[in-house]
């Protein structure tokens, strides 16, 4: 169990230096940083001066070398644009990210969950035919229009929420947090909606398959002929086999929640890290995009080994091949 | 004479499909007692199978049963509400099914699988169940069950699991047990304990057994009484003796003629021709007389009735020696 963890780790590692060695060749493709420093009419001399202070005179190699020394450490330099350390920068952002994905996830796994297992069981009441058609518009619509929608509806129309921001947010430390005010958890609601629709009814199409698929099995039969209660056999039996597949996907889905978030974070104006990406892409700020690259990377690289972990947790055949094989 | 556990009167189960119902089981009669194991033998597709599932309430629609009646130790069984009929499920009606790999939820262990069977039916602390799981264990012939009781299915063999499963069926002393193919699945050196195993349960517990097979040395080996069914019907029932030396059913017949012997004899098998009939296509009168070697008229148009002979009942008409005028 515990090689198997080293064992991953190490392999998310390697993951990391090559995320690594893409975001550093932005900058070297991204034409000269000086250009991007000075102005029009610095000469060579300083321009030399600035280069030997940035270290842009080193071989490559021991470019690299200190440009992963310094991310290990979260420096990723100075914003072209902001003039503030880019650590800074998205540590700012990132609790309103975070946040949103979060509550995106539990939103979609709880709403999903229930609404698979409803209708792998109730296969021809009128609800399930309901939410069918719902997972049908929520995988066909575009993220941008759904928002779009539900700030005309429930801003313009209704002015019941919110159209764009956090409302207020409280400071813990240097975390920032919408949760604790009502106007900051009005705020979350259309956001968390338009980003976790996507996976609500990827989640609760996949229940609905798994759960089908598991009532069929032999040690549900099983289970009925024991006479367990229906109760027992659906939410003790069932749905405990049909976690295991859920749990990858919406793991793995909560990565794409956080790269997804750029659009959302656009559409309501959310002070988050996407948001700060697309500004940083219309300004040709290489620092900002190289360090998002590697925050994104790293958040992934992180729930695979989670769910990875996870998994042996859910499933005890997974362990007992884990323990084998070394 | 006492009350026999298991009575099934002339039960029907019908199949509704594309093509019209189908009906694969029509008009089967049976006890089983205390104590005694009935075997029931037959091809794939007679409907030994569904028979067990409809003693147990366990036919999935599109099936229903659609006529006759089950009684279980003198109560009426078959048009019990669903709730009624659970609690009798696992509590005075064991079942066993064919393949035991399957048969066990594999994320939890055997022990918790147990103790929750045993707390749905017995007013059990944790602890009571616990330690009567670990009993239950021990009986089936688990070797050290209060550790394996704490493992997972996948970390037991075929066999033991299968034991495991028995243990699951018989944990709150059900006065039925259904035994669906439980040899099957297993290796042959395995299938020989499994049976004994049962065997004994049945003697000692003094429950009644069904034990559904189209194996003839298991049925010969365990059974008091055995039932041959074709086609969804009882050819032939009688004293496992009995019909096993001398069959009367012509299909009876052909089934212990293919059985080899060691004997040494190098006589061919016995084959019966052609295969059972599908279920759509069910023939007019005997459902066996296109493949019966003595078939006549009467076979063709009239469906034989169980008559008593000896011991041993047999719905052929071969042995109704005045034949009723409705064979025109």
């Amino acid at each position: 169990m515990l090689a198997f963890t080293v064992r991953r780790a190490i392999q998310a590692i390697g993951v990391m230096i090559a995320v690594g060695i893409i975001s550093f060749s932005m900058f070297r493709f991204a034409g000269d940083p000086v250009n991007q420093m000075v102005s029009m009419d610095t000469s060579g001399a300083e321009r030399a001066a600035i280069r030997q202070s940035l270290g842009l005179d080193d071989p490559v190699i021991v470019q690299f070398g200190r440009y992963v020394a310094n991310a290990a450490q979260f420096k990723f330099g100075v914003s072209y644009q902001f003039r503030l350390p880019v650590s800074q920068l998205l540590s700012e952002r990132m609790p309103a990210t975070l946040e949103l994905a979060i509550c995106a996830t539990i939103f979609a796994m709880v709403c999903g969950i229930l609404m698979g297992v409803y209708s792998a069981l109730r296969r021809d009441s009128w609800l399930t035919h309901a939410f069918q058609a719902i997972s049908l518009i929520g995988i066909s619509l575009p993220t941008f229009l759904i928002g779009i929608l539900l700030i005309y509806l429930f801003s313009v129309t209704l002015g019941w929420l919110p159209s764009f921001g956090r409302g207020e947010v409280v400071r813990i430390g240097w975390w920032t947090t919408g949760l604790l005010t009502l106007s900051g958890l009005k705020a979350l609601i259309m956001p968390s909606v338009t980003l976790g629709l996507f996976q609500l009814t990827l989640i609760m199409r996949l229940v609905r398959a798994e759960m089908l698929e598991v009532m069929r099995t032999d040690y549900i039969r099983f289970a009925r002929a024991r006479g367990l209660t229906t109760r027992a056999i659906h939410f003790g039996h069932a749905l405990r086999n049909t976690l295991v597949p859920v749990i990858t996907v919406a793991g793995l889905q909560f990565g794409s929640v956080i790269a997804f978030a750029i659009i959302t974070e656009t559409v309501f104006q959310w002070p988050g890290m996407g948001l700060l990406f697309v500004q940083a892409v219309q300004n040709v700020d290489i620092p900002i995009m190289a360090a998002y690259l590697m925050m994104v990377s790293l958040i992934f690289v992180t729930i695979n080994l989670v769910v990875d972990i996870l998994y042996t947790i859910v499933d005890p055949r997974l362990r007992s091949t884990v323990s084998r094989a070394h | 004479m006492t009350e026999p556990v298991l009575s099934v009167r002339n039960l029907q189960v019908e199949f509704a499909s594309r093509r019209g119902t189908l009906r694969a089981i029509d008009g089967v009669s049976f006890d089983i007692a205390k104590g005694e194991v009935l075997g029931v033998v037959g091809e794939s597709g007679a409907g030994k199978s569904v028979t067990g599932l409809s003693v147990i309430g366990l036919i999935d629609p599109p099936g229903r049963i659609a006529g006759g009646e089950i009684h279980l130790s003198g109560l009426r069984i078959d048009n019990l509400p669903p709730e009624e009929m659970r609690r009798i499920r696992g509590k005075r009606i064991g079942m066993i099914f064919q393949d035991p790999l399957t048969s066990l939820n594999p994320l939890y262990r055997i022990g918790d699988q147990i103790v929750e069977t045993i707390r749905t039916h017995l007013d059990l602390s944790e602890q009571a169940a616990r330690r009567r799981a670990i009993d239950l264990l021990a009986e089936v012939g688990i070797p050290a069950p209060e550790k394996r009781i704490d493992g997972y299915p996948h970390e037991f063999s075929g066999g033991m699991r299968q034991r495991v499963v028995i243990a699951l069926a018989i944990c709150a002393e059900p006065e039925l047990i259904i035994a669906d193919e439980p040899t099957t699945a297993l290796d042959v050196s395995v299938q020989a304990q499994i049976i004994s195993l049962i065997k004994r349960l049945g003697r000692d517990h003094g429950t009644a057994v069904m034990l559904v097979t189209h194996d003839m040395g298991v049925i010969a080996e365990t059974s008091d009484r055995v039932a041959v069914m074709y086609a969804g019907r009882v050819a032939e029932i009688g004293p496992v003796q009995d019909v096993v030396k001398t069959p009367l059913h012509p299909y009876a017949k052909g089934l212990m003629g293919a059985i080899p012997t060691l004997a040494g004899d190098d006589k061919r098998l016995v084959q019966i021709p052609g295969s059972m009939p599908r279920l759509s296509a069910i023939p007019r009168g005997c459902s066996f007389n296109p493949r019966c070697a003595f078939a006549f008229d009467r076979c063709r148009v009239e469906r034989p009735d169980p008559l008593p002979r000896g011991a041993q009942s047999v719905a052929c008409h071969l042995y109704d020696a005045v034949p009723t005028e409705s064979a025109a």
